[in-house]
């Protein structure tokens, strides 16, 4: 059983809390590092995925796990951000360049998609966000001239400072140092003013106006921060796949991205990672399954949504922490034992907000 | 002669036909505490609404260290040092209680998002400025062993306790506390009652308090302020406006002889 004694502050404003688990996450960044030498070419191939994943998928839980606000068009700022690297390589941009540009292109876009947030809520804001990534996907079929609309644009090989990133392993790297910082930042925020802005406007908008938060302000660097990760993921997408085209990113990749971090923990940074994580793995699973199964189920089209769906409804039945929910359930089991109870980690029911001033 | 530090000034407010305060004024010194009573639906809690800006009076001003309030948005009210709980309690529920009141120091942050993002020292530096003072607050308040629970799973007396305690984190000049008394037991408004004081003579708060609590009205508060629909009725010390007739009849009510 483990007992955190603190004696200064500093220590509660650390990113590793204890030197356990220093060491642990360590471990985890050593195997990180060390699987591409380890691993067959697929299954990094699929790891990256995961990486680029993870980032959109922070993005959304920083806008809808921290800030309470709905996205139901975040594959738009994927689009973005995908298209607006594609378009800067292919007139000479270094990446470093192109990769902020994509980040600022999306997080422009996402302050004007977080306009309507803050004038509306819940049911119409998804409906407005909604709109907002079919304008986007119409928008990039339609501008030929530049995204090459319905017949795709092809990226050629991507270079960094020189250096070709032609393989796998390169890649790899890449995503993962950029999945890292990342990680890092949305961290950062969180441990300060702004994060704890963010959280006190999903848990009561009018007591955070009460104590001086500005609601416009955070919501609009909410929307725009998220925006901004989701472009990075969206430019790492794009060199990925090497091709984009605007069926790549729909309303049903949209509401992918939102069952992926709900089914993997609203709420925590683990959580997206544990969703992009199950997102993979999963697909991949079902892939290998149809083989199993017999012909009239394994070969119907439709499979994979269908199966996410049974999943996500399942999760909010039974887990509605997500992944990492249930993650924390085992370890603190297994940290505590014998004395872990069943209760645990369920939250009082409490009924006491009746009326809102507004 | 000081000023006073707040001044509403016919204050009125109407939603569709009904005049939910019609033409109150009132004034509330410093260092003191003052308390606003009257049935429900007296209006009370309106008033504190349209001082906090999240009404618009349609008639009438609140003036605060001289200066009109009533057009400021209603995070601009909290940074002039007006800080208010609620009625039903309005806590972060999923924070736990060092976040909420970490979030009452708002108001004190330099540092832009920007500089959150990349957690330089000097966010560093306020960060650990913010936890001293979160931490006298708790201190003040005997909140030590709930500093790192979750709201959401503290029982109704303590969450009202943490309510006062986050309005306390901001440092404020001027604390509106909305029945700060209701739901606690016999002993837990007792001791709501002797932080009250210790607000008004150890912190140099004013506080403008709505209570139903006569007993705490009676032995906290400097001067009362009795409404009804929306309308003043009676305004004098504690004893004064419990003898007044009209307060009796609309509120208080006396000795029956139906």
């Amino acid at each position: 059983m483990h007992f955190l004694f603190r004696t200064r502050y500093e220590q509660d404003l650390r990113l590793f809390k204890h030197n356990g688990q220093t060491f642990w996450y360590a471990l985890l960044v050593a195997a990180l590092l060390a699987a591409p030498w380890l691993f067959p070419d697929y299954f990094v191939s699929q790891l990256v995925f995961i990486w680029i994943y993870s980032v959109v998928g922070l993005g959304l839980m920083l806008l809808v796990g921290y800030t309470g606000q709905v996205s139901m068009g975040h594959a738009a700022f994927l689009a973005m951000g995908a298209y607006t690297e594609a378009y800067l390589q292919s007139r000479g941009w270094p990446f470093v360049l192109s990769l902020a540009s994509a980040a600022l292109v999306s997080g422009l876009t996402g302050v004007v998609v977080g306009l309507p947030a803050l004038r509306v809520k819940g049911m119409y804001l998804a409906i407005a966000t909604l709109a907002f990534g079919f304008i986007v996907e119409e928008g990039v079929t339609r501008a030929e001239g530049i995204t090459g609309g319905s017949s795709g644009f092809s990226l050629g090989s991507l270079e960094i400072f020189g250096l070709p990133i032609d393989s796998e392993q390169r890649f790899y790297y890449v995503s993962l140092a950029i999945l890292v910082l990342c990680v890092l930042g949305v961290m950062n925020l969180m441990r300060s003013p702004t994060g704890r802005a963010f959280v006190a406007i999903r848990d009561s908008e009018i007591s955070a106006q009460s104590m001086g938060i500005n609601l416009a302000r955070y919501k609009t660097i909410a929307f725009s921060l998220s925006a901004a990760l989701a472009g990075v993921a969206g430019a790492l997408y794009a060199h990925k796949l090497r091709f984009l085209s605007p069926d790549q990113f729909t309303f049903l990749q949209s509401i992918e991205l939102l069952i992926m971090i709900v089914i993997g923990g609203l709420g925590s940074i683990h959580g997206a990672i544990f969703g992009a994580a199950f997102w993979i793995l999963a697909q991949q699973f079902i892939v290998t399954a149809k083989d199993w199964l017999p012909p009239e189920i394994g070969q119907q089209t439709g499979l994979q949504p269908t199966v996410f769906g049974l999943f996500l409804v399942a999760f909010v039945l039974f887990e509605p922490l997500g992944l990492y929910g249930r993650w924390l359930k085992i370890r603190t089991f297994f940290e505590i034992f014998p004395f872990y109870r069943k209760g645990m980690f369920r939250r009082q029911k409490s009924y006491m907000k009746s009326e809102r001033a507004k | 002669m000081t000023a006073p530090l707040l001044q509403a000034q016919n204050l009125s407010v109407q939603f569709g036909g009904l005049r939910a305060v019609n033409d109150v004024s009132f004034e509330v010194w410093p260092h003191e505490v003052f308390s606003l009573i009257g049935p429900n639906g007296a209006g009370k809690t309106t008033i504190f609404n349209l001082i906090s800006s999240l009404y618009q009076p349609g008639g009438g001003r609140v003036i605060f260290q001289g200066e009109a309030i009533s057009h400021l948005a209603p995070y601009e009210i909290a940074r002039l040092g007006i800080a208010r709980t609620f009625q039903n309690i309005e806590l972060f529920e999923h924070a736990t209680v060092l976040q909420n009141l970490l979030v009452g120091r708002h108001c004190q942050r330099h540092s832009s998002w920007w500089q959150d993002l990349l957690f330089t020292p000097r966010v560093r530096r306020t960060e650990l400025q913010f936890r001293r003072h979160a931490e006298e607050v708790i201190e003040f308040l005997d909140l030590q062993h709930y500093r790192d629970s979750m709201v959401a799973n503290l029982p109704y007396g303590v969450r009202k306790v943490v309510e006062l305690a986050r309005a306390l984190a901001m440092q404020p000049k001027l604390l509106l506390l909305d029945e700060p008394s209701s739901g606690l037991n016999v002993e837990e408004t007792e001791e709501m009652g002797f932080w009250i004081d210790d607000i008004k003579n150890d912190l140099g708060i004013t506080v403008i308090m709505v209570e139903h609590d006569m007993g705490l009205v009676s032995r906290v508060s400097d001067r009362v302020l009795a409404l009804n629909q929306g309308e003043v009725l009676a305004l004098g010390t504690a004893a004064e406006v419990q003898a007044h007739p009209g307060v009796i009849e609309a509120y208080l009510g006396g000795v029956d002889d139906e």
